[in-house]
């Protein structure tokens, strides 16, 4: 059933000592210093794909070269788990939850078989989401710390499937959210880790200049004109036809480039149809270049953004939005939507701008290209944050903390 | 060199944000909101934000005033509300009571925005700190010079900031250690009268190992 996950360690701490500076890792050694064997699980449902997961590829050997005795488990189930549980997710998402009745119990009983196979017996015991939400069935007499780190939005939860999830959620001694607008009101105090992003990964790290030169020549791109760029998915709440209506804005006033850069087209007929009417859209602009990228263009999507004048999220919904703090994170300008968890990234005028509508987005893209080095100071005020709040490094501190305020 | 009396011991402090099950979505619900949140609230977003947004060296004093100015539009007690400086505080009942003053004075002033929607609500949070000593400690100035140059930021605000709190004085751990302990009051005084409004933690700390540095070469 369920499998215990090895734990890579090709990257040690020390390589964040050029990121962060040596005394913020010292900080890390010395917190940890009173963890030393301590025990902790994390228990998720996937191994690869997906935010969790590549969260955890990087956090738990962080955690475990400093010291702590902590293991990683993903749980497994059948198809009709998995079917469950994307319900579950797209309900908690406040979509409707067509399942059949008898589905909470078949979610039960997958928990159950899991508990079978884990030896829940660490010290602290972080659940991740709603999947292995009811493996705190294996708590005994109030032993160990658990805690459920959720990672997706709850602020409109379909009233049934949260109904049943949070009569198991109130077991926990406490709950981690991304941020209070995606919290609950709950009996047990709740605590905010934002998400992160790794720095030496590869969507992330540092690139030749003559490597991002060469990405942006490859998909037609001019390095020498000013460059806007949006990576997400091709979905309408990213509204992508919107950025084009504010490059076309933008246009009027300035020589620029746009690009919009994702995936989800080729595996998601919606993709498809936003993609079709994006196209449409631009007509033949030379300047717009739509790119359908493959799961596996991380080191494609840090040139683009490194290679771009302003980055653009003009998302009309967003959990965290990642792709913001990787847009900071490169010391870029960044023109968001203050939706989501976009606000706790950027703060306007300080790290960043944020807008409303098309003509507000346009607007401060215009006002960007018009005073770069304005826009060269958010970007560094940016890249300041995303180092003290959004990166990995952050979120092991943060769990370091927890284990010892608990 | 002179030894001290006592060591100045280095402490580094890491805080969990709790998230407080209160928010404002208007400027009346701010002023509610200041009146009952706890203190660890009023600490997280007036001490505890300069940590968090310590490189900014200008326009950002305290979370209140942000969203007031961002998500309200309204400058006028943004900027009241940003001038009240952390320094002239030696207790959060204080700065309470100055805070919410100000945010009931515009509110009875201008009754329709303080009912007004913001753009977007302000969440109350509390900062629960966990502090850890770290393994050094001065007896001498050439020490302490040595121990700030390996200070994190958030041991840095520690010392220099959120201290006062604890003293209860209008001065810092670093500058208390100096004066009382290796009887340095000039540099003690210089120390305390670095600006921590137009630095960032970075650039305070250089200053701070700057005089240091010239107290020994003098």
């Amino acid at each position: 059933m369920s499998e215990t996950m090895p734990i890579p360690l090709l990257i040690s701490l020390d390589d964040y000592t050029p990121v962060l500076g040596e005394p913020e890792v010292a900080e890390l050694r010395t917190l940890a210093s009173r963890l030393q064997m301590r025990t902790v699980q994390m228990v998720n449902s996937t191994a690869m794909g997906g935010g969790v997961a590549e969260m955890l590829n990087r956090l738990v050997p962080i955690l475990q070269e400093l010291g702590l005795a902590i293991r990683w488990e993903v749980i497994t189930g059948g198809n009709d788990f998995y079917e469950i549980t994307k319900a579950f997710h797209n309900a908690l998402h406040g979509g409707p939850y067509t399942m059949p009745p008898e589905s909470f119990e078949t979610f039960l009983a997958y928990n159950e078989q899991n508990l079978l196979r884990l030896q829940m017996e660490a010290e602290f015991i972080v659940i991740h989401d709603p999947q292995p939400v009811a493996l705190i069935r294996a708590r005994r007499d109030h032993s160990g710390h658990w805690i459920w780190r959720c990672h997706i939005d709850l602020s409109h939860p379909n009233p049934t499937v949260w109904g049943f999830l949070e009569a198991w959620v109130n077991r926990y001694d406490g709950a981690i959210f991304s941020s209070a607008e995606f919290a609950r009101h709950l009996p047990v105090p709740q605590y905010l880790f934002y998400p992160s992003i790794d720095p030496l990964s590869e969507k992330n790290r540092e690139l030749e200049p003559e490597f991002v030169r060469g990405t942006l020549e490859r998909f037609g791109i001019d390095p020498g004109r000013t460059i806007l760029t949006q990576i997400s998915r091709f979905d309408r709440l990213k509204d992508p036809l919107g950025v084009v209506r504010a490059f076309q804005i933008v246009k009027r006033y300035f020589d620029c480039q746009l690009v919009l850069a994702g995936g989800g087209a080729s595996d998601d007929p919606e993709g498809e149809a936003v993609l079709a009417e994006v196209r449409e859209a631009v007509g033949n602009d030379p300047d717009v270049h739509i790119i359908n990228l493959p799961p596996w263009s991380a080191t494609e999507i840090n040139a683009l953004q490194r290679g771009s004048t302003v980055i653009i999220q003009k998302s009309l919904r967003e959990g965290f939005g990642l792709t913001v703090t990787e847009g900071l994170w490169k010391s870029k300008p960044v023109v968001a939507s203050a939706v989501g968890g976009i606000p706790l990234q950027i703060i306007h005028k300080h790290t960043g701008l944020l807008a409303h509508s098309v003509e507000g987005t346009a607007y401060q893209i215009r006002f960007l290209l018009s005073n770069p080095a304005i826009a060269e100071r958010l970007g560094q005020q940016g890249r300041a944050y995303v180092r003290e709040h959004f990166l990995i490094t952050s979120s092991a501190k943060r769990y370091l903390t927890l284990f010892l305020h608990l | 060199m002179k030894k001290a009396e006592q060591p100045f011991q280095f402490k580094t402090v890491s805080y969990l944000t709790r998230i407080a099950n209160e928010m404002a979505t208007t400027l009346a619900q701010l002023e509610q909101g200041l009146e009952t949140c706890s203190d660890t609230s009023i600490f997280n977003h007036t001490f505890q934000t300069l940590s968090h947004h310590h490189f900014l060296t200008q326009g950002f004093s305290n979370d209140f005033a942000q969203w007031v100015l961002a998500g309200c539009n309204r400058p006028e007690l943004a900027e009241h509300l940003a001038s009240l400086d952390i320094r002239d505080y030696l207790s959060l009942a204080e700065l309470r009571a100055d805070l919410k003053r100000l945010v009931s004075e515009y509110c009875e002033q201008y009754p329709q925005q303080a009912e007004q929607s913001a753009f977007e609500p302000f969440f109350f949070y509390e900062a629960i700190g966990v502090e850890v000593p770290l393994q050094m400690e001065a007896w001498t100035l050439q020490e302490f010079r040595d121990g700030l140059e390996k200070l994190s930021h958030a041991a840095f605000h520690f010392h220099f900031i959120a201290s006062r709190l604890r003293l209860h004085l209008r001065t810092n751990d670093f500058s208390y250690w100096l004066e009382s302990c290796l009887d340095l009051g000039t540099l003690a005084r210089h120390v305390n009268r670095i600006d921590i409004y137009t630095n960032t933690l970075e650039s305070a700390l250089q200053k701070i190992i700057s005089l240091v540095e010239r107290e020994l070469h003098s």
